[in-house]
């Protein structure tokens, strides 16, 4: 198992070398960095080709691509166009984001699981054709609208019903806020109830129709009926035997979607004016710069090679037949 | 050169006999006669999903106003009026907003540029997704790989980073909407691709295969005669599903402000410009929403019917 | 007094669908005795495979069924799912097919057996474990100890159908029903599936319904032989009775068309022409009277019943089941096809 996992981190090595170079060739084409000194009057040939200098333009393609990695690998990420440090700004983003994602991930995980299993064990009831109805319409709703659906009027209703204002619709958390630890996390679950749960619904849409799929099946496959032959209780052969197998396929599925419950976050990010690695990115591309960019688009990615690894080693620890790969 | 043709996979009823057969001369008609049939017995399966038909029909609807319905109704998208931020009437059927356009008006823009986008998205990314996966599908081995881990490349990036980086490059200027479109054909190819591998890997071990290729027919032959027509179905079922992905992706692009720019319009877009009036007027935000859920609901629907139709094992019980 | 331990009476099995009621099973009787080993033959279609899960109470909820089904006096088809339990791999066990899809991927087989053991009694894990490395060496597992541990992807075809039979035998059942255990498997290893077969059957003493298209394997195990077509036996009797006294026009086509290795060099096989009938759309005459080389006009009218044809052990359903006598060859009464023409006859 150990030789498994270490070959598969060996193979993701180049993988990740060869996307740091598309990353790179995208940025790079993604426009000109000179625009805004180009555009503005009075500005004399001399900067322009000194900043140009400066920023390596002039070089071919591949040589940027090298002095920038270099750069990265040691962990130097350059500045802003501000001038801000990106490594501590992305790191610090980083957080507030993946505050998010983890959260809501865990939530619709557990959720998907029970109502993809309910949905299959109850097939063409009522039950399953409701809960086949609502992941449809989630999975068709943008994630900025429901979430500005859920900010507009879950807040109020919620703040009203309980008296007090639990849940936030601005920003990750209050600034400036004092007090201890079990305080400050108060405050951050009420700043994340509702982009979360925005995260939550339409992760689950998604997941849950899979793993009715799967469950549906499992439940048809031999092995189950040979189960129920050898005289095992229901419960048994459905939790033991059928949920065993049904759980495989949709632990990869959720770890390969990271990248897409990233992307909701991102957008639902706007929604709800945080202050996390969405707003990141829309400055940085609105900007054009490509430090920033490189370094959000590098670092996101190696998290979701990450993930993709750990799918792979969840597999074969839970299904025998490929471990010896 | 006579080849032999077997109904691959066909579910026939018991006691129907199968017409198996070296026919010197007519390979040409014992394929469209089968195709003909296949075709049938999907169409026919497709309508009886109720769901999925009643959903064609709402889809064709909204697609055929969405792209002439700017033209019939006559104020623009851009024109502005004396009418301010009034609720739906008879003069404004999605009443308008605070600085006079008629809602109707902008909606029917927004829905016009996501389903141009997206038929246009369909088309490439169904055309090179094809390809590629039947390439590697059928070949296997180095290519396979090869184009395997190319496909996994783009899918490594964060999607919506990837779309806002490569739409970036055309900013302003009404030819966006066609970068916006190749940006996300540059994705959604990835999804085609897999799922026309997938059915040629289980293809390519199937007899009928094996038996072309004893008889000297040619690779080219064999993709396109044998293997592709039997592909058509789960091509066209991810097609549909990478339209309806693509429309929510390109309304969060514009909701962003990194897809279509002022003064053209999206769904995206108006959303993003009235979410704070949900409440006080909501018919600017929720028709456009709406639009939106109805398009991307419609295609999933009329997706699923068809992964139905054309799925020869079904849940029935038989003998 | 025969010890009669299942006793199927008048079963019927109907499966609503899109296309129409199938009558999957129209009407199978039959007894068996404590230790019998019973053959249930027919090509696919014909019920067979249905009949055995409908004694198990295995089918999907949309199947209706009909008739009696008792098992030592006791009505099965009334019990609930619980009660059901307390049988199925206790009192009857079952064997299926496909043993490369029959057991769980994800568990050793050690686990798997020690789970049938503990579902019906109360032993420790121990216990249990010690018990399944006794039956993998029953049924003739190599090094039984250690391969417990193994996972079903390890072992080949025929040894995972030895583990599947060593699961069915865990509990000494009265019934093992084999579901075409050996149809999946090289011809080789269907021989040695059949020894483990009346291995368990020697361990256990329980009595078998061995279901299978092949009558060759039925020929070296089966006491007694039950031909089903279209949903219903066409004939019962001994296994003698049925091979070297057919009475039925069917059961003579399957023997023809068995190839044999004490036949002569040039004796033709005599293949059955046609498919098998719609079981949703049955029409009213003798169902197998379209293949059929002694086929009249009333056998197209009226389908015939199960009737004693020689002596009450003896039933075949044919309104013409008298002219079969005896030592009839199946190349005597069924043509040769239109490919074997042109060879001499």
């Amino acid at each position: 198992m150990l030789g498994f996992v270490i070959r598969r981190l060996l193979m993701s090595i180049p993988v990740v070398i060869a996307v740091s170079f598309l990353v790179f060739l995208m940025v790079a084409g993604s426009g000109d960095p000179l625009a805004d000194l180009r555009a503005r009057p009075n500005v004399p040939a001399a900067v322009i080709q000194a900043r140009r200098e400066q920023l390596h333009l002039d070089k071919p393609i591949v040589t940027r691509y090298a002095i920038w990695a270099k750069g990265f690998v040691k962990g130097d990420f350059g500045n802003t166009l501000g001038g801000q440090n990106v490594r501590t700004l992305l790191w610090q983003r980083l957080q507030v984001t993946l505050r998010m994602v983890v959260l809501a991930t865990l939530i619709a995980v557990i959720i998907a699981i029970a109502a993809g299993v309910i949905s299959a064990v109850r097939q063409y009831t009522v039950t399953d054709y409701s809960i086949t109805f609502l992941g449809f319409l989630f999975l068709s709703m943008p994630v900025f609208w429901l979430a500005a659906l859920l900010k507009e009027y879950g807040a109020i209703r919620i703040n009203n019903l309980l008296g007090t204002q639990l849940v936030f619709t601005v920003g990750e958390a209050t600034p400036n806020l004092t007090g201890n630890w079990f305080h400050r996390m108060g405050d951050y679950i009420g700043h994340l109830a509702l982009p979360t749960a925005a995260l939550v619904m339409i992760s689950v849409a998604g997941w849950s129709r899979y793993q009715r799929a799967s469950m549906l099946d499992v439940m048809s496959s031999d092995y189950i009926r040979l189960a129920r032959a050898k005289g095992l209780t229901p419960r048994r052969v459905m939790i033991r035997h059928a949920l065993r197998n049904a759980l495989i396929p949709i632990t990869t599925v959720v770890a390969l979607d990271f990248g897409a419950v990233l992307g909701g976050a991102v957008i639902t990010e706007k929604v709800f004016s945080w202050q996390g690695m969405g707003s990141m990115l829309i400055d940085a591309v609105n900007n054009i710069d490509v430090n920033e960019l490189l370094a959000w688009l590098m670092v996101t990615t190696i998290i979701v090679i990450l993930f993709n690894l750990v799918a792979d080693i969840l597999y074969a620890y839970l299904d025998p037949r490929i471990r010896y790969d | 050169m006579t080849e032999v043709r077997r109904e691959p996979a066909a579910a026939t009823a018991a006691g129907e006999h199968q017409p198996a057969g070296m026919q010197p001369g007519t390979p040409e008609r014992e394929f469209t006669v089968e195709a003909r049939s296949q075709l049938r017995m999907v169409v026919r399966r497709f309508l009886q999903h109720r769901l999925a038909v009643a959903s064609l029909i709402v889809l064709v609807l909204v697609i055929v106003a969405s792209l002439i319905g700017g033209r019939i109704w006559h104020y623009g998208f851009e024109q502005v009026g004396p009418d301010l931020s009034r609720p739906p009437s008879w003069k404004h059927p999605f009443g308008t907003d605070g600085i006079g356009h008629d809602t109707l008006a902008q909606v029917l823009r927004g829905a016009q540029k996501s389903v141009q986008i997206a038929l246009l998205v369909a088309f490439v990314s169904t055309g090179f997704g094809t390809v590629v996966g039947a390439l590697a599908g059928y070949y296997g081995g180095k290519i396979d790989t090869a184009l395997m881990r190319l496909t996994d490349l783009v899918l490594s990036i964060p999607a919506i980073a990837f779309l806002a980086v490569l739409a970036a490059r055309v900013r302003h200027g009404s030819g966006n909407w066609l970068f916006i479109a190749l940006a996300l054909s540059a994705l959604a190819w990835t999804y085609i691709a897999r799922t026309v591998r997938a059915t040629f890997l289980s293809l390519r071990e199937k007899e009928f295969v094996e038996a072309a290729r004893a008889l000297g027919a040619k690779d080219r032959r064999i993709i396109f005669r044998h293997l592709l027509p039997n592909a058509v179905g789960p091509i066209i079922v991810a097609a549909t599903i990478a339209v309806a992905v693509t429309i929510l992706y390109e309304t969060s692009l514009s909701y962003l402000g990194l897809g279509i720019h002022p003064p053209d319009t999206s769904l995206g877009l108006l959303i993003s410009q009235n979410e704070s009036a949900a409440t006080t007027r909501p018919w600017l935000f929720y028709f456009p929403g709406l639009f939106i859920v109805i398009i991307a609901l419609t295609v999933n629907f009329v997706g699923d019917g068809l992964r139905d139709a054309f799925d020869p094992t079904q849940t029935r019980v038989r003998a | 007094m025969a010890d009669i331990v299942l006793e199927v009476e008048d079963l019927t099995v109907d499966f609503p669908t899109d296309d129409g009621i199938v009558h999957a099973v129209r009407g199978v009787s039959f007894t068996l005795e404590r230790g019998e080993v019973l053959g249930i033959v027919g090509e696919s279609g014909s019920g067979k495979s249905v009949t055995s899960l409908a004694i198990m109470r295995l089918l999907p909820k949309t199947a209706r069924l009909g008739g009696s089904v008792r098992y030592e006096g006791r009505e099965l088809l009334g019990l609930n799912e619980k009660e059901m339990g307390a049988i199925r791999g206790a009192e009857i066990a079952m064997i299926f097919q496909d043993p490369m899809t029959s057991l769980n991927p994800v568990y050793t087989i050690g686990w798997q057996l020690a789970e049938a053991v503990r579902a019906h009694r109360d032993v420790t894990k121990q216990e249990a474990w010690t018990r399944a490395v006794n039956l993998l060496e029953l049924v003739g597992i190599p090094r039984a100890r250690d391969r417990a541990n193994n996972y079903p992807h390890e072992f080949s075809g025929g040894m995972r159908q030895r583990v599947v039979i060593a699961m069915a035998m865990a509990n000494d059942p009265d019934v093992i029903i084999a579901d075409e255990p050996t149809t999946a498997l090289d011809v080789t290893v269907q021989a040695q599936i059949l020894e483990t077969l009346a291995t368990a059957q020697a361990e256990t003493r329980a009595a078998i319904v061995l279901i299978t298209h092949d009558l060759g394997v039925v020929a070296g195990m089966a006491d007694d032989v039950l031909v089903m077509y279209a949903g219903k036996p066409v004939e019962i009797g001994t296994v003698d009775e049925i091979y070297y006294h057919t009475r039925m026009p069917y059961t003579l086509g399957l023997l023809g068309s068995l190839p044999r290795l004490d036949a002569a060099g040039d004796e033709q096989l005599t293949p059955i022409k046609g498919s098998p009938p719609s079981l949703i759309n049955l029409p009213p005459g003798c169902p197998f009277s379209p293949r059929c080389p002694l086929t009249r006009p009333h056998c197209d009218e009226r389908e015939p019943d199960l009737r004693p044809v020689v002596g009450a052990a003896h039933l075949a359903a044919c309104h013409y089941a008298e002219e079969l006598s005896g030592d009839v060859v199946a190349a005597e009464v069924f043509e040769a096809t239109a490919a074997d023409a042109g060879d001499v006859k």
